[in-house]
């Protein structure tokens, strides 16, 4: 049971654009079952195949947990990155038989807590409408704020509002409105879980925050799926396998290693579930780590990498793999 | 077709027994002629048929009287059936697993009907027939989790997941080889296994806990436990140790083959899919030595397991006072000669 999760055959069955950025795909079994129940938060990793590549991406399930005859997620295109999003914005249309993983979950509501507090940035808005859609039918209480850049980037925030009315706040950066963070870590009842999705910036600045005010760290809880960067190709030996492979431009490390034949574990694909941790046998040169996993102890040590998310600039470099 | 549920009790005349059918099936536990801890799991599949993993979760002859045994024991001690407040979506999650996995298994004995959250659920072997809406507690005569582990064989641990560790928040504890869902309730996975020996010095507790943190929807896993009970008691619990304690001391050569019993935990990890908890099923299967030394690759393997066991081992699972008596009484079964590699009998 190594690598990744159990697959799922489905068809893409809509394609809606929803603002500038963002478009949502819909998905449903193929053999016309039902998918299996899931709980919000949950993520499925869903494979591209473009061309010669195949890229795996991770993405938020967005839909209701009670409503299991589709999947859908949000993708917001980013017109550097290495190409999964233009993927998905270009190729993929309705009809389109594509695989995806079970779901998983590693950003999951603590249902002991009293009050369900979130903070949302931008794309990271999408965990919380299948959490908040979650707790609504059972009555849970929650509080969502969300950030966005501008009120016609604001991904699902008219939704938000149309379901959960003043439950839920928007900020606009173009409006110069911030979020009075203090206050509204200060003003919680006891009891009340912090749960943030966005940039890295903010779920820093959040967490920093929350910590001076004495919120408990089993109380804070974040999800950051980095996403893997693109960066100068470099040469690996797999020191297990005995093979050296070359990583391209656009290609992660792993997508690399898989391509050639070798199947690490797997679940995140965003450097935070910790599957895919390789030990690294010698060196010569520079780690980019892009992880949350790996201690910074481990980053300097020179001794481990992400390797789905993480890169290296060098001569050599050789892993246990 | 369909299976033949054995009248017989687990206390006083203690009348239990295997068919021939069920002796052969027994899940016996060692593989080789030695036992020591390992990180022995691996994934719950569908096995051979006629094995006891012929479905993932399985339903044999003892049914009716185990389930019997069971309402007996909580209306004694209503606390071995406890759910803390935020497992009542784990508990709906388990009801769901439960009733498919035995429709699905076993439809001449069990029948689930859906539509929508308007769940019909038939059990024939115990005269059952509700309809009820799936969520809503109020329409079933017991929380979610107690209605379907009163109609299930095993006990049943929900551990909820959450800062890195699984908390044992829930559970229906009734069949248990000497341990307190009471005294364990709300511990996390290091806290309830702190008094078994040897394996924390292993690092297996840690290993673990990461593979079990990381177990998915759609991949359950398996291991197998095992320890040894005097007279097929089902309930050896703390609580009522001073039931069944002193049944150690009343083994001698005469009444082994009857009194002691191997107890074999068939362990299964399953991800609930609303609550992301994990249930952690542990069915317990009994077989007394004279039905076990029917198959003598099991009675030489036995002999050699239970001689040369550390006695830390021994001491942990309390054997001790009667190892000698069991090991004299099972060398007269052991030729010496080689066993065939593997769990099965020849």
């Amino acid at each position: 049971m190594s690598t990744g999760t159990t697959k799922l055959d489905v068809v893409v069955s809509d394609v809606v654009p929803v603002n500038d950025l963002v478009t949502r795909f819909h998905f449903r079994r193929r053999d016309g079952e039902l998918l299996p129940t899931f709980s919000g938060g949950a993520h499925v990793v869903v494979e591209m195949r473009d061309g010669e590549r195949t890229r795996l991406n991770p993405y938020s399930l967005m839909g209701s947990p009670l409503n299991t005859s589709e999947y859908t997620i949000s993708v917001r295109r980013d017109d550097v990155g290495r190409g999964g999003s233009l993927f998905m914005h270009r190729s993929v249309k309705p009809g389109l038989e594509m695989v995806i993983s079970y779901p998983v979950n590693l950003f999951s509501l603590d249902l002991r807590a009293k009050k369900h507090l979130m903070l949302a940035g931008g794309i990271g808005i999408t965990p919380f409408m299948a959490q908040t859609a979650q707790l609504a039918a059972e009555g849970g209480n929650f509080e969502l704020h969300y950030t966005c850049r501008t009120a016609s980037l604001g991904t699902y925030a008219d939704t938000l509002r149309e379901r959960y009315d003043r439950r839920v706040r928007l900020y606009h950066d173009d409006r110069d409105e911030r979020i009075e963070l203090e206050r509204v870590l200060s003003s919680q009842p006891l009891g009340t879980h912090l749960y943030v999705c966005g940039p890295s910036g903010m779920i820093g600045w959040v967490r920093d925050r929350a910590a001076a005010l004495g919120w408990p760290s089993e109380t804070v809880h974040f999800e950051h799926f980095a996403a893997p960067q693109p960066g100068a190709p470099f040469d690996v030996t797999l020191a297990v396998t005995g093979k050296t492979i070359r990583v391209d431009e656009q290609q992660s490390l792993l997508e690399a290693i898989e391509a050639a034949g070798v199947d690490p574990p797997y679940l995140c694909r965003g450097g935070v579930c910790g599957q895919c941790e390789t030990n690294v046998i010698s060196h010569d040169g520079k780690f980019i780590h892009n992880d949350h996993w790996l201690s910074e102890e481990d980053h300097r040590s020179g001794c481990k990498i992400m390797p789905c998310v993480s890169r290296f600039e060098g001569r050599s470099l050789v892993l246990e793999r | 077709m369909g299976i033949t549920f054995r009248k017989e009790t687990f206390r006083d005349d203690f009348s239990f027994k295997n068919s021939p059918e069920h002796i052969r099936r027994f899940p016996f536990p060692f593989h080789e002629d030695s036992y020591m801890y390992a990180v022995n799991i691996e994934p719950h599949v569908v096995g051979p048929k006629g094995s006891v993993l012929e479905n993932l979760i399985d339903v044999d002859e003892h049914y009716v009287a185990e389930m019997q045994d069971r309402a007996l024991v909580l209306a004694e001690d209503p606390l071995r059936c406890q759910s803390l407040p935020h497992m009542t979506l784990a508990g709906w999650d388990l009801l769901e697993l439960l009733m498919e996995q035995q429709a699905l298994g076993y439809p001449e004995h069990f029948t689930l009907t859906r539509e929508g959250d308007h769940w019909r659920w038939i059990n024939r072997p115990l005269g059952i027939d509700d309809t009820f809406t799936f969520g809503d507690v109020s329409t079933l005569p017991y929380g979610p989790m107690e209605y379907i582990t009163r109609q299930s064989q095993g006990d049943f641990c929900i551990l909820d997941q959450r800062d890195g560790n699984l908390w044992m928040d829930a559970g229906m504890v009734t069949t248990q080889a000497d341990w307190s869902l009471d005294f364990d309730i709300g511990m996390n996975f290091f806290e309830w296994h702190a008094p078994v020996p040897l394996a924390h010095e292993k690092g297996i507790f840690i290993r673990a806990l990461k593979f079990l943190t990381n177990i998915q929807q759609g991949k359950p896993a398996r291991r197998l436990n095992w320890t040894m009970t005097i007279n097929p008691r089902l309930d050896t619990s703390p609580e009522n140790y001073h039931k069944w304690g002193p049944d150690r001391t009343t083994v001698t050569p005469e009444n082994v083959g009857d009194k002691v019993h191997l107890r074999v935990e068939l362990q299964s990890f399953w991800r609930l899919p609303r609550s992301n908890g994990i249930v952690f099923p542990i069915r317990c299967y009994l077989i007394k030595m004279d039905e076990l030394v029917t198959q003598p690759k099991w009675a030489r393997r036995l002999h050699r397991v239970i001689r040369d066991l550390p006695e830390e081992l021994a001491t942990y699972k309390g054997l001790t006072r009667y190892r000698p008596t069991l090991v004299e009484w099972l060398s007269k079964l052991d030729d010496g000669s080689a066993t065939s590699p593997g769990f099965g009998p020849d």
